[in-house]
């Protein structure tokens, strides 16, 4: 083994490939960031003022409500890709997060709990009641919570790998909901935690500084729609530059080697239980803000909201985007939202006009997820956009195959 | 140094000590009550045929199985069934016989990761970038770089494990043990692969690793040019049983060691 140590500066060498994926990150910020604010502008600035035939192919193929709801699918695809994508770590019940960062919302922000008149830089009622606090403060209150809660749920079920931790994730995503289905009555005290079917209704407007021109009121209401859209942005944006960073850090680095072989990761030094609690703590925290969020969106919280399709759904946003890739993810996240939501029901109306059918497309819109997952299994498994190093791989892959190149071998059919 | 091979050892001297170790899988005794030291700064082999238990008893010492019965003690503590991670950070560093990089990180970053345990940044520093945060990064850069160039392939940190040549993969593995600034360094079968200019090679690599990481080094290996060269004590096992152990030119001249690998066939270490 020849092993001269070549005399160099090892500080003056700037990784490449770091570099490169810098570029590449200023590249998609700067698109997703052009695009948001593009986005806000023309909704809150020019729709209005602009031709009613205008106005109503953007109210039925684009409606800013999508748009803000997209916002909660971006956010929580952004949190489970940290689980997902980055960790390794299959997590079929992520909804729960969704649901408890819904609720926290819920009892935090509404005259729920109206024994208790308590107000913190937040909406003053009508009447005296409940818990009114500021929608920002309950932002991060509902990440904490949820982080806590990834870590309570993680605990006993990281332990399992692979298959085995799939199916109890998708136990707990089926059993928080339903805690909240039945919360009207917990416990022999009968405490009422959820107000059980009915859900949390309303919860309060949200609270946001006046720094966009033409903003009324301290607090974002249904007429405001736009300005809740780019405040949710920013939200999203943080959840990115979160991601980001972490990545390109210790954490990050402990995540990949997790994924790529566990094994070998704990013999050099990284502790898998609390790497991988980091994972579900980040990703939770992520699913809190979504949960809060979407809670706002829709001015309230109904249990029957969080059921297993939304974890579904989700994962196939992180898959169809890219697995570890947050752009992807986010690309992913915005086309199934809008297929979702309005897409799959307005390409129905169009298609029925025209052939003079009756099918009812959102019905079927699982069939869709599910033969899009099926596709993208079969031609691109890594996404529309994989991550650099995945997507490096699958290219040398190809001159690979041609050309007989080693490999090492696969991780899990190797013993130490 | 190193210890004269001939003279017994206190435990004082010790790096690492398994006694009486048993591992079995359901019947199969893959390991049966093997004491094992490896003296402080020592270079000492573990051989014998295939199947004898070898790579079980590393799994063993790294914390991977727990033995059914024995102690290991690394530097005078007791590591016996802790967690790998702890016990790597307490200073036990290993190679896999099957190379087990972290197939797409670069090599920068796979020595990066074995330095985990003795870094510190969190989730806040990260995100925001503190300077402690940033200095740390930078440190362990430049340390992974110079391991990187200590074992010859400072050239390739950024190319992604996978596409390193296999030579090169077994030298990254030796660079990730490193960074864990191991006592021990554990290589399991380390020449596999290489042609026999690499091998003899490998052993005056050996020798430097000792002597500049101040390590002290076991290795399973089935070139016996590789294990009488480079060597201060030999170690031998067959079917989980330690049987023989002393110098490299004792242990050729045990009748039992001989009688081991000529008794079954199709062994590719056959004593040469
Ligand atoms: N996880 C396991 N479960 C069951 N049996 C095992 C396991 N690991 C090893 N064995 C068995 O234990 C015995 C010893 O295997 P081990 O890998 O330790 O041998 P070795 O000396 O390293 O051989 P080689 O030179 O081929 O690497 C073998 O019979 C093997 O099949
Ligand atoms: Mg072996």
């Amino acid at each position: 083994m020849a092993t001269t140590t070549a005399p160099k500066s090892p500080t003056s060498t700037k990784s490449a490939r770091a570099a490169k994926s810098g570029a590449n990150n200023r590249r998609w910020a700067l698109i997703f960031a052009g695009a948001a604010i593009l986005v806000f502008v023309f909704y809150q600035y020019l729709l209005p003022h602009l031709d009613q035939s205008v106005k109503s192919v953007f109210d039925s193929w684009l409606p800013i409500s999508t748009l803000e709801e997209s916002l909660v699918w971006i956010i929580c695809a952004i949190g489970l890709n940290i689980v997902v994508g980055y960790a390794g770590l299959l997590d079929l019940g992520y909804v729960a997060f969704w649901a408890i960062g819904g609720y926290t919302a819920g009892w935090l922000m509404s005259s729920f709990f109206n024994n208790v008149d308590f107000s913190f830089f937040g909406v003053i009622p009508p009447q005296p009641g409940g818990i009114h606090i500021n929608f920002w403060i309950v932002l991060v209150i509902a990440a904490a919570f949820c982080a806590l809660w990834g870590v309570i749920i993680g605990a006993p079920t990281l332990r399992l790998k692979g298959d085995y931790l799939a199916i109890v994730t998708l136990g707990f995503g089926e059993i928080i909901p339903q805690v909240f289905y039945n919360g009207d009555c917990i416990g022999p005290a009968c405490w009422n935690v959820s107000n059980g079917t009915q859900g949390i209704y309303p919860v309060d407007s949200m609270n946001a500084p006046k720094i966009l021109p033409g903003m009324k009121g301290a607090t974002l209401g249904i007429f405001d729609q736009p300005y809740k859209y780019i405040f949710f942005c920013l939200v999203a944006a943080l959840c990115v530059f979160v991601s980001l960073r972490i990545r390109e850090g210790r954490l990050g680095r402990a995540w990949l080697a997790i994924r790529e072989d566990e094994l070998a990761a704990s013999m050099m030094g990284v502790p898998l239980m609390r790497t991988k609690l980091a994972a579900y703590a980040v990703g939770a925290a992520m699913g809190g803000f979504g949960g809060v969020i979407f809670a706002e969106y829709v001015g309230g919280v109904v249990p029957d909201r969080f059921n297993f399709s939304i974890s579904i759904t989700l994962l196939a946003m992180v898959v169809l985007g890219g697995m570890g890739n947050v752009w992807g993810v986010m690309v992913g996240a915005l086309v199934l939202a809008w297929i979702n939501a309005t897409g799959l029901k307005q390409i129905g109306v169009t298609f029925n006009q025209v052939f003079h059918t009756s099918i009812n497309f959102p019905a079927n819109n699982y069939l869709l997820f599910g033969g899009i997952l099926v596709l993208m299994m079969l031609f691109r498994r890594a996404g529309l956009f994989p991550e650099m190093r995945t997507k490096a791989v699958l290219e040398e892959d190809e001159v690979a195959d041609d050309a007989g190149g080693t490999h090492l071998s696969d991780p899990e059919e190797v013993t130490a | 140094m190193a210890i004269s091979a001939a003279q017994p050892v206190t435990t004082e001297d010790l790096a690492l000590s398994a006694q009486r170790i048993t591992v079995k899988f359901g019947g199969l005794v893959a390991v049966n009550d093997v004491t094992f030291d490896i003296p402080d700064k020592g270079i000492v082999s573990l051989i014998g045929p295939n199947g004898a238990g070898k790579t079980t008893f590393f799994n063993v010492l790294t914390g991977l199985y727990a033995p059914s019965a024995g102690t290991v003690t690394l530097d005078g503590q007791n590591i016996t069934a802790m967690a790998p991670h702890k016990i790597a950070k307490l200073g036990m560093g290993r190679t896999f016989q099957n190379i087990r990089l972290f197939a797409t990180m670069t090599a920068e970053e796979n020595v990066l990761v074995a330095m985990h345990s003795h870094t510190k940044a969190g989730i806040t520093s990260t995100v925001l970038r503190l300077p402690s945060q940033r200095r740390e990064e930078r440190e362990s850069s430049d340390a992974a770089l110079e391991l990187l160039d200590f074992v010859g392939i400072g050239k390739r940190y950024d190319e992604y494990a996978r596409n390193l040549s296999y030579g090169d993969q077994r030298r990254l593995e030796i660079a990730r043990a490193l960074a864990l600034r191991p006592k021990v360094l554990l290589l399991d079968e380390p020449t596999a692969g290489m042609n026999p200019q690499e091998s003899a090679a490998f052993v005056g690599f050996v020798h430097r690793v000792r002597d500049e990481k101040e390590v002290s080094i076991l290795l399973i290996e089935h070139d016996m040019s590789v294990v009488m060269r480079v060597s201060e004590r030999v170690t031998v096992m067959d079917r989980g049983e330690k049987i023989s152990e002393g110098t490299p030119d004792e242990v050729r001249n045990d009748q039992r060691v001989v009688e081991a690998y000529l008794g079954r066939t199709g062994t590719e270490g056959s004593a040469r």
